[in-house]
């Protein structure tokens, strides 16, 4: 006979404000197999998990159901009670008397008698739970870091110094992502640079890490501890072994042309090509969409050139195949394309340039060495306006979120030319100053009150040439709404940060999930903030949502807290909702006949064929067996056997008619 | 002077959302109809700053909005909408408060001649069917007593065979849509 | 290609030389005009200002004029009645009940097939490669062309491509030889309907659009709606005085230009109704006072 626990909470008021607690414990009393019920404030308060612990003893109770806030929540925290009383934890069940009623619901009779149902169903189907263990599961210790802009390169050193292995995927030539585009970084005004190529270095020279660049993953499978990650290796037609990175190649090069993509188009590379003179590795590919001898057969001069004949035109793309224990996601961001706003003029007016551009111009790396000139004549600009939320805030034309980053580059940007041309007029257009972060809002203030940056919160209306002065049009709201036209001689556009290309098919790859704008969803936005749902795979950076270098490495650094908190264990347990095919006595050994429609349906490949055998080694029949490490307990297995035979532990068929029937009666 | 004005039980916002379906809350006041609205400089308050009034969702504002001037020398150019970020439709709501404004005689002094030149615009078709310029200025003159304007170009006009001193009529085509409105409004 | 017409009021006042040169181009150009009969003023800017019903009431007996005539397109060349035509089609066809409204009033039957097009559409469609090779660089002119506001806007009215930068009418003007120039002033507002109250706006407003296309070396602005063309052609003194600038740029309706492309007389154009002095001319100009065109002159 069951003795079942029933503890009802209020969750404050959560509940109770429309739920009559009091009653709900009373009517479960009396209910048959219920040897316990009461309701309380705050169930999971050690209070409350007091009132559990103590039940179990003293009622000697067989099954435990609290009926309070979401099991997503709560459920770890009372099985947890349970156990510490000596029940097992799989006895304990929670109904979501929260989100499924109080939250949904009036006050009302109504309502206190869904949750008395909503209770009753789960007491039927923990009167059939039945005790389960955890699966536990080997752990690979290598962490794939995807991507290596600063987060890729903060995760793997951090996971790396903690003395874990890592593998590094980056499908550019080089790492060092935008942060190694940028000037000076906010709001201490450091060179970028200077502060990340160290770290660049550090990658490539620690020996925990394997960094794979001009690389992109292929596919993951697996699950958490245990994936395999397919990466393939493009060609980069070169021999890096050889290779010495002297750079003749790169001068021999006959195509001069190609607008680099380090330097924003403003600046042009040939067809075999260093992203740019730091880069890590410092060793060439050749583009072959732009190369002479893979477009016309022609050519060679790079590896007529090449003193350590390293130039290899027949090298292949190559798959490898690594076990992997976890994953950390860190593709970054990338800036929308600007030609959406035609009354900008962007990419009609060469003076009309991103913001990523004006990066360029200001880094003493750039093509211009850090003088600020305007790309059509080379002159220097005395009068920029900088307009802030080019495409941000824009549910017309853009995107309608905030892109965060804009309002202090729009300001270290203004700065910055200040203190590059003294004579030179900056003017912004704004609609809100978004300075919220250490430092932030004095550095804003800074621009305006010492660098005498004009500020105009308005936004602008058009930009059009005239006598190769750029004519821009906007408002100062502030004063009622009054016209400003500035002649200026350059505009730079905050343009909208937007998810990295590819970002949604990766993340299909990855199976984890990715809002609207393509970005990784977080498991949780104030809790979880860098895992995903699924487990195993965590997030840093911008390709989560638009963020600074500040927040950036932040986030690096607490995935890889993630990683190394995983592989300190030397197994993982998980939880033992896994499908099982049902063993009965000889001759029969199991009521599967075989027929293995389960194994096509199950997403994960986790049911395979066993071979059952005498004695003497002769095979009697052939019946599906789950592999416990890979299944997730979906059930679409469950659903497909026509013969019955496979079972949810946790939710069997028995459970779920008993909570449905005790619903219907 | 505060006068109650009555819409409905609403505010002229909520009015506005009544008629038209624009919500004026969508405005984050950026300005950016106002950067480029081509009548902004001679209005009393410039586009963004009425959408401004109407949020504000007062008696006294609602009518600073119906008693303005900028309401009749918007174009319906379509710039502010073209461009808006949070696509408020501007024009439509200006449509509306010209209505409102001339329902509830509170139109601006200053706009009388504006207001008196489209009324002199529809006299116009209600008796001729199709415009006829040289008695749709005559009309106007009468209306606003601006005999000397346009002395100028009008023999001008005349003389490149631009203007025709007798109307064509096509009343026909037209006195029924007019006989329909006046009988609609009679009703209500 | 036959299709019907709506002229509309100014084609037959104050700017009928817009009539008059559609309808010489027309036959070199292939094109077959039906004029629709008994039409009557779309309301122009004045009725949406008083009174909404109004607004939608007039072009829709247009609409089912035209329906009735079985047009299924309907050419409107002037910018303005297009504008309103194409904008209520738009709003009966989103909304049954303002539909049912205005159909009770014009007691007609109304179903949307007719199809509304503007001048530049119609003239990109017949201004065909044939026609081109007769006239090679006949008007070989540095040119602005002025969009305005109604030929663009609305978008979701016009359908109009690329609304902050058109270039359908600068590629009509390339096909007849012509040079287009980039400039300021495309799809700015010349103050249309302030044209009799509020004069000093648009001489304001027409003043910027005369220095900007001046500036850029244009010979001739071109246009495609009356109102542009009556504000920047017959509001010169008035543009005068508030610029305190002479222009002497004349204004010339995208018609007329490739009438003088066509080689046709500047009297069929309607040229010498213009205020400003129309200083630009075909290459193939021919002796004025030849009145009817003929395809001889075109070769």
């Amino acid at each position: 006979m069951s003795r079942i626990g029933v503890f009802i909470c209020h969750c404050g008021e959560n509940i109770s404000a429309t739920v009559d607690c009091e009653k709900v414990a009373k009517t479960l009393a009396s209910m048959p197999g219920v040897a316990h019920s009461v309701d309380y404030k705050y169930m999971c308060s050690d209070p409350g998990q007091s009132l559990i612990r103590s039940a179990i003893k003293e009622k000697k109770l067989t099954g435990v159901v609290v009926a309070a806030c979401s099991p997503r929540m709560h459920e770890p925290t009372f099985r947890k009670a349970c156990a510490e009383a000596r029940l097992n934890p799989f006895l304990c069940e929670m109904a979501n008397l929260r989100e499924h009623c109080s939250w949904v619901h009036a006050k009302g009779d109504a309502t206190t008698d869904k949750a008395i149902d909503l209770v009753s169903m789960l007491v039927e189907k923990v009167k059939r739970n039945k005790p389960l263990f955890p699966i536990k599961v080997p752990v690979t210790k290598t962490a794939l870091v995807i991507g290596g802009g600063i987060a890729g390169i903060q995760a793997a050193l951090d996971i790396a110094n903690a003395g874990q292995k890592v593998v590094l995927v980056e499908r550019e030539p080089s790492i060092g992502g935008h942060m190694s585009q940028l000037s000076e970084t906010f709001p201490t005004l450091d060179c970028s640079q200077c502060i990340l190529t160290p770290r660049m270095v550090e990658v490539a020279q620690n020996p925990n890490i394997t960094l794979y660049t001009y690389a992109e993953v292929e596919s993951l499978s697996g699950f958490i501890g245990n994936f395999t990650a397919r990466i393939r290796k493009k060609a980069k037609s070169v021999d890096e072994k050889l290779c010495t990175g002297c750079g003749e190649c790169a001068t021999a090069c006959p195509i001069k042309k190609i607008p680099s993509e380090f330097n924003t188009g403003l600046g042009m590379r040939g067809a075999i090509y260093v992203p740019f003179p730091q880069a890590v590795p410092n060793k060439p590919v050749i583009d072959r969409s732009r190369c002479t001898y893979f477009k016309s057969g022609k050519c060679k001069f790079c590896a007529s050139k090449c003193p350590a004949q390293a130039i290899r035109f027949d090298q292949q793309d190559e798959i490898i195949e690594i076990p992997i224990g976890s994953v950390v996601v860190t593709t970054g961001f990338n800036i929308k394309e600007t030609s959406f706003f035609p009354e900008y003029g962007y990419g009609k007016y060469k003076d009309v340039v991103t913001g990523l551009q004006f990066e360029r111009l200001l880094s003493a790396s750039g093509p211009t060495l850090g003088e600020v000139k305007r790309p059509s004549d080379g002159t220097v600009p005395k009068k920029i306006v900088f307009v802030a939320c080019t495409g941000s805030r824009d549910p017309a034309k853009g995107i309608e979120y905030c892109s965060k980053i804009c309002c202090m580059y729009t300001a270290k940007h203004a700065m910055l030319y200040k203190h590059k041309v003294h004579d030179g007029d900056a003017y912004v257009f704004y609609m809100d100053i978004r300075a919220a972060g250490k430092g932030y809002d004095e550095f804003f203030r800074r621009a305006i009150e010492e660098d005498h940056v004009n500020y105009i919160r308005g936004r602008i209306s058009r930009i059009y040439e005239r006598n190769g002065k750029l004519i821009v049009r906007g408002a100062d709201t502030l004063l009622g709404a009054q016209q400003v036209e500035i002649e200026a001689d350059m505009v730079v556009l905050a343009t909208a940060a937007v998810a990295n290309d590819g970002a949604e098919s990766l993340a299909q790859k990855l199976h984890v999930s990715y809002d609207a704008h393509h970005f990784f969803a977080e498991a949780h936005p104030k809790l979880r903030p860098v895992e995903t749902n699924t487990a195993g795979i965590f997030l840093a950076g911008a390709c989560q949502s638009p963020k600074d270098i500040p927040e950036t490495v932040s986030q690096a650094s607490a995935a890889a807290s993630k990683v190394i908190g995983l592989f300190s264990n030397a197994e993982l347990t998980r939880e033992p909702i896994i499908a099982v095919v049902n063993r009965t006595a000889p001759p029969l050994f199991s009521t599967c006949v075989g027929c293995f429609m389960c194994q096509s349906a199950c997403p994960y490949h986790a049911i395979e064929q066993e071979e059952i055998k005498t004695r003497e080694g002769k095979l009697i029949k052939m019946v599906a067996k789950v592999n416990p490490g890979l299944c997730q307990g979906c059930g679409t297995c469950v659903a497909f056997c026509r013969s019955k035979s496979i079972d949810l532990q946790g939710y069997s068929n028995e459970q779920v008619y008993a909570e449905v029937m005790e619903l219907l009666s | 002077m505060s006068v109650s004005i009555d819409f409905g039980g609403d505010s002229l916002a909520g009015w506005i959302q009544h008629k038209s379906g624009i919500s004026v809350q969508r405005c984050y006041q950026c300005g950016k109809c106002s950067a480029g609205c081509p009548a902004s400089s001679d209005m009393d308050f410039a586009p963004s700053v009425l959408l401004r009034l109407l949020q504000l969702q007062n008696a006294e504002s609602d009518q600073k909005v119906l008693s303005s001037y900028s309401i009749w020398l918007c174009l319906t150019c379509h710039t502010c909408s073209a461009r808006c970020p949070m696509e408020v439709d501007l024009p439509k709501v200006m449509d509306v408060l010209r209505a409102e404004s001339l329902r509830h005689k509170l139109v601006n002094k200053r706009a009388k001649d504006i207001v008196a030149f489209h009324k002199s615009f529809i006299d116009t078709i209600r008796n001729f069917g199709r415009l006829w310029e040289v008695g749709l200025v005559a009309d106007y003159k009468l209306r606003t007593r601006h005999f000397w304007q346009d002395v100028v170009v009008a023999p001008v006009m005349l003389k490149k065979g631009k203007l025709s001193l007798i109307p064509l009529f096509h009343k026909k085509f037209v006195s029924r849509i007019f006989s329909g409105l006046r009988n609609r409004e009679e009703r209500a | 290609m036959k299709i019907g017409l709506y002229p509309g009021c100014s084609l037959e006042g104050s700017s009928r030389e817009y009539a008059e040169s559609l309808r010489a181009i027309a036959p070199h150009l292939g094109l077959e005009l039906e004029e629709i009969e008994g039409w009557n003023c779309c309301g122009a800017s004045s009725a949406h200002q008083l009174d909404h019903t109004l607004s939608l009431a007039l072009p829709a007996r247009i609409l089912a004029q035209a329906e009735k005539q079985k047009f299924p397109e309907l050419l409107v060349p002037c910018a303005a009645c297009y504008n309103r035509l194409a904008s209520t089609k738009k709003d009966l066809a989103n909304d049954a009940s303002t539909r049912d409204k205005v159909t009770d009033l014009i007691n007609m039957p109304y179903t949307g097939v007719t199809s509304v097009q503007n001048i530049l559409e119609v003239l990109n469609l017949v201004l065909t490669p044939d026609v081109q090779k007769k006239i090679p660089a006949a008007f070989p002119h540095k040119v602005v062309c002025y969009y305005g506001c109604l030929l663009v806007r609305p978008a979701s009215v016009v359908h109009a491509e690329k609304m902050e930068d058109p270039m359908q009418m600068d590629d009509l003007m390339k096909r007849i030889g012509a040079t287009p120039l980039d400039w300021g002033m495309k799809t700015e507002c010349c103050g249309a309907s302030l044209s009799i109250t509020r004069t000093d706006i648009v001489g304001k407003l027409c003043g910027n659009i005369l220095e900007d296309a001046t500036m850029r070396g244009a010979e001739a602005i071109i246009v495609a709606c009356p109102m542009c063309h009556s504000n920047l052609d017959m509001r010169r003194k008035e543009i005068e005085r508030v610029t305190g600038k002479k222009f002497s740029i004349p204004i010339v309706y995208i018609t007329q230009a490739i009438g003088m492309a066509l080689g046709l007389d500047a009297k069929s154009l309607g040229l010498h109704r213009h205020f400003v002095e129309v200083s630009v001319h075909g290459k193939n100009k021919v002796q004025q006072n030849v009145s009817s065109p003929s395809m001889a002159a075109v070769s």
